[in-house]
């Protein structure tokens, strides 16, 4: 019998961060194992294949996998190596799916308002094989512009989607094009931002991991339109996969014949260079990171020029960020009018989101733009962890700002956001809830920030640090009467005189938690008590006489001795003695040690 | 600092011409020498540094300005083991800094960036590593844990102690 003309049932693996931290290789290798082992003495009417693909969304349930029989795909979640031979011989060879292991409600909530367009063939395509992204479609796009486009026509194509930067700033790409297409020179340079240094956010790497040809499709398409034969990806050296994988990607690219000279026989010709990052949170902005790619100390500098104008070597230079560029290749071969008919009137198509802290649906999540936070946390999300009260969620990390419960309807948008005091950022977004300190997570930014000022200029070296200073006062129960208005103060002088992004944007979590949370700054400095129990200077640990049972738990678990009793009597904490680490708290079964 | 010649082993510089092979023709070369250099010795390592410099006619400060301006580098040797836990957004508010101090606890380090004397591990903390959907994560080398707890954090230690060698 020819094997070739049977059908395929294919297991696809999922090998994103989630998955492979899950254990998604050694699952991988139990199929390929047990389907080796298994299939291959019986006679079956068709023939079994495992895949590996990129990120599925989901984490929270890796790892992921699926069974595609023709049309039929069934999921199952939660897999471990140990789980495949049953799954091999119940549902693959039996033909019946282990149904206790399949996919719940939770996973069709979890999806049932996103809108996937770039994570859609992410977690369905073999992201190691440039095939598998052809056989979707892929490079079609940039076949169809050569073919039948001239420069402008991308131009106006990428305008009229309304496409915006989905780095942070939210500018129109098709108006960077066109700026730096009319820009007079003979060397220009498309540089893709793949430097995705805010804390909480993992877009870029799960696209690049998942998905690696589309935004090589996506700078070829960008070259095209402003003239460009030489692009470059700067990419986190922190993220190992991800930079394997686009080098992969480039190279089959090349083999190919989709990248180099002549590409599919026309004049145009493309070529991309990896650049790894170094550690520097700053070489996200763009001047920045022009720098670090000409071997210098990832400064910026002030602006204008604008790279459009004057970029890398001086060259007009296009930075577009990764998510940006990998929704091009979709844009062009659905056309302008598809795009734009996703999303609010002046955000149009969607927006991928790193959806974590304390939701109970932790992952990676792609909606249109427009939808409400709270359809986010709660439809998507699931709501928070252990049914706790929601207190705040934060977007766009160091940059962003703290949005509190009264303003979950707001709709998701560039505009919306930056009204109330946020931004839509790159795409992180971390839910908090009312065990978490709001001045606590602003003394957190600040410590990030701060510690990833470049240094070049007066107001964000020294303003964060002074930030910092007093933020790290109030947490400790030394805060002053005024704090506060020094804080605001401060701001918006740092805000007003910063040379760069970084700088302007890094009072951004302070401010907004004074906007919705200042009685909690309040009680940090009037009363010396921190609500959400977090600030460990303002609390004090004691037992709970009627609850203690004398089990000597907290006892041995103490590390400084703070604590005695005897044997099935009550225990005591003495508080000139205890650090407050809480190891007590932690280990009682009976809820007999209190904190405030 | 040396300051006769600057000579290096003959198998280093063996090395040394391998990397400079690979950027001699690559403008703003600095970075990538860097890396690699750190690749092979495991951090930066003074005289090929000095090495460079001179073969590429760049001001030796240039090179350490990149040096120290990047987290990625580092100028003293360190552990076979890096052990990195995250205390970016996600794993902070989900408790990575008692993930921290359970790590120090277990390797009997101090603080950030130190190495045991046995030079099998060193404990450093990062700003993000992009797995925030299973966080708190603590990394080893460059495989991550997930979901982490102190006690899954003390087990993960002791069990890397008893391992011998570094893992990849």
């Amino acid at each position: 019998m020819q094997k070739n003309n049977l059908k395929k049932v294919i297991v696809r693996v999922c090998i994103g961060t989630g998955g492979l931290a899950a254990g998604g290789k050694e699952v991988i290798d139990a199929f390929k194992k047990e389907i080796s082992d298994r299939c291959i003495d019986i006679d079956l009417d068709f023939t079994c294949h495992y895949q590996k693909v990129g990120c599925r969304g989901f984490c929270a349930r890796d790892v992921l996998v699926d069974v595609v029989d023709g049309d039929k795909s069934l999921t199952y979640q939660c897999i471990k190596p140990e789980m495949a031979a049953r799954i091999v011989d119940e549902h693959l060879i039996g033909g019946k799916p282990v149904k206790e292991w399949l996919i719940d409600d939770t996973y069709y909530a979890f999806h049932a308002k996103q809108k996937k367009i770039l994570l859609k063939d992410c977690g369905t395509i073999d992201p190691e094989d440039i095939n598998a992204y052809i056989d979707v479609g892929g490079y079609s796009g940039i076949k169809k512009v050569l073919s039948e486009m001239n420069p402008e026509d991308v131009i106006s194509e990428i305008k009229a989607s309304g496409l915006r930067g989905r780095g942070g700033a939210g500018f129109p790409t098709g108006l960077k094009w066109e700026i730096c297409r009319k820009t007079p020179g003979d060397t220009k340079y498309i540089i893709c931002n793949a430097d995705e240094g805010d804390p909480g956010a993992f877009m870029d790497r799960s696209i690049i991991e998942g998905n690696p040809h589309s935004v090589i499709e996506g700078m070829m398409i960008a070259g095209y339109a402003v003239g460009s034969d030489h692009g470059y990806v700067y990419i986190r050296a922190e993220y190992p996969f991800a930079v394997e994988r686009l080098r992969l990607a480039i190279s089959q690219a090349h083999e190919r014949g989709y990248l180099g000279k002549n590409i599919f026989g026309s004049n145009f010709g493309f070529d991309i260079k990896v650049k790894l990052g170094a550690g520097a949170f700053v070489c996200g902005e763009e001047t920045a990171l022009i720098a670090s790619i000409e071997g210098q100390r990832g400064m910026p500098r002030a602006k204008p020029p604008f790279p459009v104008h004057h970029g890398l070597w001086g060259k007009p230079t296009v930075i577009n960020n990764v998510e940006t560029l990998s929704n091009i290749p979709y844009i062009i071969r659905n056309g302008a009018q598809w795009y734009a008919s996703i999303g609010t009137e002046k955000s149009k198509g969607t927006k991928v989101f790193a959806l974590t802290g304390k939701v109970k649906n932790t992952g990676l999540i792609e909606v249109p733009m427009g939808i409400t936070l709270r359809e986010i946390i709660y439809d998507i999300g699931g709501g928070i962890i252990g049914d706790r009260e929601f207190k705040a969620v934060q977007t766009g990390g160091p940059s962003g700002g703290c949005i509190p419960a009264e303003m979950l309807d707001i709709p998701v948008d560039y505009e919306s956001l930056a009204q109330v005091g946020s931004i839509v950022g790159s795409g992180g977004m971390v839910v908090l809830d009312e065990t978490d300190c709001m001045v606590n997570i602003a003394r957190f930014f600040l410590e990030f920030t701060q510690a990833e000022s470049c240094g070049k200029c007066v107001p964000c070296r020294i303003g964060t640090k002074r930030l910092l200073e007093i933020l790290d006062r109030i947490t400790k129960g030394l805060g002053r009467e005024g704090d506060i208005e020094l804080l605001q103060k401060l701001s918006s002088d740092i805000k007003a005189a910063s040379l760069c992004g970084l700088g302007q944007t890094a009072p951004n979590p302070v401010l907004s938690t004074i906007r919705y949370f200042r009685e909690e700054y309040e009680a940090h400095i009037r009363d010396k008590k921190c609500p959400a129990k977090v600030c460990r200077d303002l609390l004090t640990y004691y037992i709970i006489e009627e609850f203690c049972k004398g089990c000597g738990a907290c006892l041995r678990a103490c590390p400084s001795g703070a604590i005695t009793g005897e044997k099935k009597k009550l225990h005591k904490i003495n508080p000139d003695i205890c650090i407050k680490c809480g190891a007590c708290f932690e280990v009682c079964k009976f809820k007999a040690v209190g904190r405030e | 600092m040396k300051t006769e010649g600057e000579t290096v082993a003959a198998e280093t510089a063996a090395i040394l011409e391998g990397i400079l092979k690979r950027y001699r023709d690559d403008d703003g070369n600095i970075i990538s020498i860097l890396q690699d250099v750190q690749d092979v010795f495991g951090y930066i390592r003074e005289d090929a540094v000095n090495w460079f410099s001179k073969k590429l006619d760049i001001p030796a400060s240039r090179f350490f300005g990149v040096v120290t301006f990047y987290a990625q580098f580092h100028l003293r040797p360190r552990g076979k083991n890096i052990v990195s836990v995250c205390c970016g957004t996600a794993c902070h508010v989900k408790g990575g800094s008692k993930i921290a101090e359970q790590v120090k606890k277990e390797l009997h380090l101090n603080s950030e960036g130190e190495t045991t004397n046995d030079k099998r591990f060193t404990f450093e903390v990062v700003r993000c590593v992009g797995a925030c959907s299973i966080a708190p994560v603590v990394l080893v080398n460059s495989k991550v844990y997930g979901d982490m707890t102190v006690d899954s954090t003390s087990k993960l230690i002791k069990k890397l102690k008893e391992g011998a060698g570094a893992k990849k």
